[in-house]
């Protein structure tokens, strides 16, 4: 399979970098994501982020104009600041970079520094930055980056080890992270979940608009993970410095790297550390999840075996379903993703050891170069994010929607993929979409499938 | 009269306005101010909008990813034919390129895309980041112009040099640049450009319908369902007709002045406002078609026989309900208030994010006492009106639509991606379905304000 290096890109399959960065912060309580840099790229970003969600996004912005631009932003992120702490009055401030400020050369860290000196009379919030110029990387690596800056500068020197246990569960759902702190419940352990957007990006609704919605990871919960026993980090393709890392390296707390828990065997694995960690066995409402997902696999592996499937998404969320798919029978045969770190490969040859055939996998890829090798793969299904609809419409193949963004069906912020109960979930929705287009081509009209 | 109300910034207080109370001086055409979570896009955006429905046109971005990948089909914009416009390009500048310079990345990508699409013509899009690390834009697309034999043309819109008005000149510009480079001979007398239109859900055609009942030619279509060769040879048009948002008046003022186009402001939302700009452009080609009045007025009676039944049955239940509008041009706030009044709402705030103080006064004017008049809002703020206001259905985008939900307020979206035609006299059918649509659920009765009230009145 011979492949053109295209310089132009065509229907990007990524984001830029503030996005994650953005999102991440949104998942701190009393926390507001600000950017620094010109008004457009938060007003574009909240869009974007709403049409997923459905809930409110505030991003604050520096709001650059051009002279800013020439003499630095330095002014006006402090008068942002100030703003926000006015109207906001924000326990924590992430701010995030933009391509512009990175490259006029803002030194934010400086600039945050002499804010604190400057106001130190006042009731200042946490500051946290991260840069994320968004000529660099993707969405992820603003996620992980923005969760790497937190562990790096709001937590509190080790006091004491306490039995509580950090979890860093990478770009999931708010309807997963919820899933994920109940399984935490029903093993007995106390856990801080970093970032926790499972009630700022999916709440009630409300008699007061909030100004910065409720729930996140409580600071205190944040400044405390040095004291934790141990730290989950999910992620087979994550950067050397990671949230998880750093609290191993500057307090000692290890960490568990772990795959994303889609399938089977990954969420063994989640459930094996949680059992050691708790010293419990795995409750069992979870043996029961367990062997009902494997009774439903039986029940609906002659739907499914064979057919030929297209992933694409962040890394990890893809090597998660690669893992899954090995499981279920369904054979990837192009995996790909927007983000180049050159861990994809390796991590699949980790999880996919079952199939029947090696995928081909592409890193750095868009839509045009997905579309190009999809054509002569002739895909029966598609597993990705809304994005690559278009395609799968001239293909005649069911999409079925997983991860960011889902910008053309309702409920993608309560898609549930993690542990044994939304592989269920996920497998229910895998048979159904071959199960319908099947139905839909014949022209019996079949009423059993 | 500065407005009081706590949500309000200090700074934004000349902003904000209530109808009645004292004289109107509205402090716009500002900069947003730095943390206020504005609603307001940027130069690109502005630029974007305005050029991107231009069918048979390649947009490339120049920039890095998120430029191109936040504007990807982000419209409803319709084409009756190519659709190549729905493709999102970029050269997506990476670290090496912005030490370097992206000069040579964005030819290579012009070369590829150039023969992978012939494209009629392109347009390249600067951002934030190229107007900092100086790349000659003009010069590359002049070497590709001349390479390619067709116009491949910079639009100026790095982000940071304004707001989306500037991002409206620019794009205005860069169409300039091509017209009057095509053959007018076979355009009639009564003929017109259809300006600040951009075809979404279709909307372009139905005012299209119109005026072809009419007897009126449509030479070029800016920008909806646009094509390059349209735009070309729009310099033959009688007369541009211009949508006054703002986004291609600039346009309109450049073909007056260089090939004596007149131009005249319509809006075809609301009855009113559809009705007149009909009978003004058949006021202009009267002397050229003395039927065109006529046929005009039997277009219009002829519509309204249809609609008015319709909207006196959605009137029944809207009766006396509360309204709430922020948009993007005033243009389209002074259309709606007129549309409310035909369906017996009550509209008690309207903002915009890019009006002058011309429009704010004009706002003043046609708006009851007390109505909240605000210039270039922000969610603390349009939340806290709701809640004054104690408002039934928001008109706005995307971006207010999960303020209104998450106070239980109906929603009706009238920004870029709606899906629903709301131009013309079907139009504003459509656009009282849609507000009785979601004023009438019963899903209200749940939300926590009403279940309050519920709760109070027992």
């Amino acid at each position: 399979m011979s492949k053109t290096n295209y310089v132009s890109t065509t229907n990007a399959c990524k984001l830029c970098t503030p996005l994650g960065a953005s999102l991440a912060f949104r998942g701190v309580e009393k926390s507001v994501p600000f950017l620094h840099g010109s008004q457009g790229c938060a007003t574009y970003m909240r869009r974007y982020i709403i049409s997923h969600f459905r809930e409110p996004m505030d991003i604050a912005s520096s709001a650059l104009g051009e002279k800013h631009a020439v003499y630095g932003g330095g002014p006006n992120l402090k008068k942002g600041l100030l703003n926000v702490m006015k109207k906001y009055s924000p326990r924590v401030v992430g701010v995030a970079t933009t391509c512009l400020t990175e490259t006029i050369g803002d030194h934010v860290s400086g600039i945050l520094h002499e804010f604190k000196e400057e106001f130190g009379d006042l009731d200042l919030p946490e500051l946290v930055h991260v840069s994320t110029p968004s000529y660099n990387g993707t969405h992820m690596d603003g996620w992980t980056g923005a969760v790497q800056a937190m562990a790096d500068q709001l937590v509190f020197e080790k006091t004491e080890t306490t039995e509580s246990v950090n979890l860093f569960p990478g770009m999931v759902s708010p309807g997963d992270v919820r899933n994920l702190k109940d399984i935490f419940e029903h093993f007995g352990l106390d856990v801080t979940v970093l970032p926790d957007i499972s009630e700022t990006l999916d709440g009630p609704a409300l008699l007061d608009y909030e100004p910065i919605p409720s729930g996140g990871t409580p600071v205190e919960r944040i400044q405390a993970m040095s004291n934790a026993a141990c730290s989950i980090e999910f992620g087979r393709c994550l950067p050397g410095s990671t949230a998880g890392i750093t609290l191993e390296n500057k307090y000692g707390v290890p960490c568990h790297g772990l795959g994303m828990p889609v399938g089977i065997r990954e969420t063994d694995r989640f459930m094996d550390v949680l059992a050691k960690t708790s010293g419990r066995s795995v409750p069992r409402r979870y043996l029961m999840d367990r062997g009902r997902l494997v009774d439903a696999l039986v029940d609906g592996h002659k739907y499914i075996s064979g057919k030929r499937a297209v992933i694409y998404g962040e890394e990890d969320l893809v090597v998660g379903l690669v893992a899954f798919m090995s499981e279920i029978g369904v054979q990837p045969i192009l995996v790909a993703t927007g983000s180049k770190t050159g861990k994809l490969a390796g991590a699949i040859a980790k999880v996919g050891s079952d199939l029947r055939q090696q995928p081909l996998i592409r890193e750095g890829v868009d839509f045009h170069d997905i579309a190009e090798q999809a054509d002569e793969l002739a895909p029966d299904l598609v597993i990705g994010h809304s994005k690559g609809y278009r395609y799968c419409r001239d293909w005649g193949v069911p999409l079925v929607r997983v991860g960011f963004p889902i910008h053309d069906r309702f409920g993608g912020q309560r898609l549930r993929i993690l542990g044994y109960g939304g592989a269920q979930k996920l497998y229910d929705r895998i048979v159904n979409a071959v199960l319908e287009k099947k139905q839909a081509d014949s022209h019996i009209g079949y009423g059993y499938l | 009269m500065k407005c009081e109300t706590a949500a309000v910034l200090e700074e934004r207080k000349g902003q904000v306005h209530r109808t009645g109370q004292g004289p109107i001086e509205m402090a716009c055409n500002r900069d947003s101010l730095a943390g206020a979570v504005s609603q307001r896009a940027c130069v690109f955006c502005g630029s974007r909008v305005v050029l991107y429905p231009i069918a048979d046109a390649l947009h490339l971005v120049h920039g890095p990813i998120g430029c191109a990948v936040y504007t990807w089909d982000i419209r409803g914009s319709l084409s009756s034919g190519p659709e190549l416009h729905r493709l999102s390009f970029s050269t997506d500048l990476q670290e090496k390129d912005v030490i370097f310079g992206g000069e040579k990345k964005l030819e290579a990508a012009l070369d590829e895309l150039i023969d992978r699409h012939d494209p009629k013509a392109v347009f390249v899009y600067s951002t934030c980041i190229v107007g900092i690390i100086g790349d000659d834009l003009e010069a590359v697309c002049r070497t590709m112009s001349e390479k390619k034999g067709i116009p491949v043309l910079p639009v100026q819109s790095e982000g940071f040099k304004g707001s989306k008005r500037e991002g409206y000149n620019a794009a205005c510009k860069a169409m300039f640049r091509l017209v009057g480079t095509g053959d007018t001979s076979d355009i009639s007398p009564v003929s017109v450009n259809i300006l600040g239109d951009f075809n979404l859900a279709g909307e372009i055609w139905i005012i299209r319908e119109y005026l072809e009942r009419m007897g009126v030619e449509v030479v070029a279509n800016i920008s909806g369902d646009g094509r390059v060769a349209d735009v070309r040879r729009c310099h033959g048009a009688a007369l541009n007709v211009v949508q006054c948002s703002g986004a291609t008046l600039d346009l309109a003022k450049m073909m007056e002045e260089k090939y004596g186009v007149p131009y005249i402001r319509v809006s075809y939302l609301g009855i009113e406002d559809m009705a007149d700009s009909l009978y003004y452009i058949a006021d202009h080609f009267k002397d050229i078609d003395p039927e065109i009045t006529t046929k005009t007025s039997n277009l219009v009676r002829d519509e309204l026989e249809v609609l008015m039944p319709e909207l006196a049955r959605f009137r029944k239940d809207l009766e006396g309900k509360k309204v709430a509008i922020y948009v993007g041009g005033a243009f389209k706030a002074f259309s709606l208030i007129k549309a409310f009044r035909h369906l017996g709402m009550q509209v008690v705030m309207v903002g915009s994010q890019t009006g002058t103080e011309e429009d704010y006064r004009e706002l003043e004017e046609i708006t009851d006492p007390g109505t909240i008049i605000v210039d270039d809002s922000n969610p603390l703020e349009l939340s806290a009106f709701i809640k004054e206001k104690d408002v039934d259905v928001f008109v706005g985008g995307v971006k207010e639509r999960p303020i209104a939900f998450k106070m239980g307020v109906g929603f009706c979206d009238h920004n870029h991606e709606r899906k629903e035609a709301l131009e013309g006299f079907v139009g504003m059918f459509n656009f009282a379905r849609e507000i009785h649509t979601s004023a009438i659920s019963p899903v209200w009765k749940f939300v926590p304000r009403r279940e309050q009230k519920e709760a109070e009145h027992e």
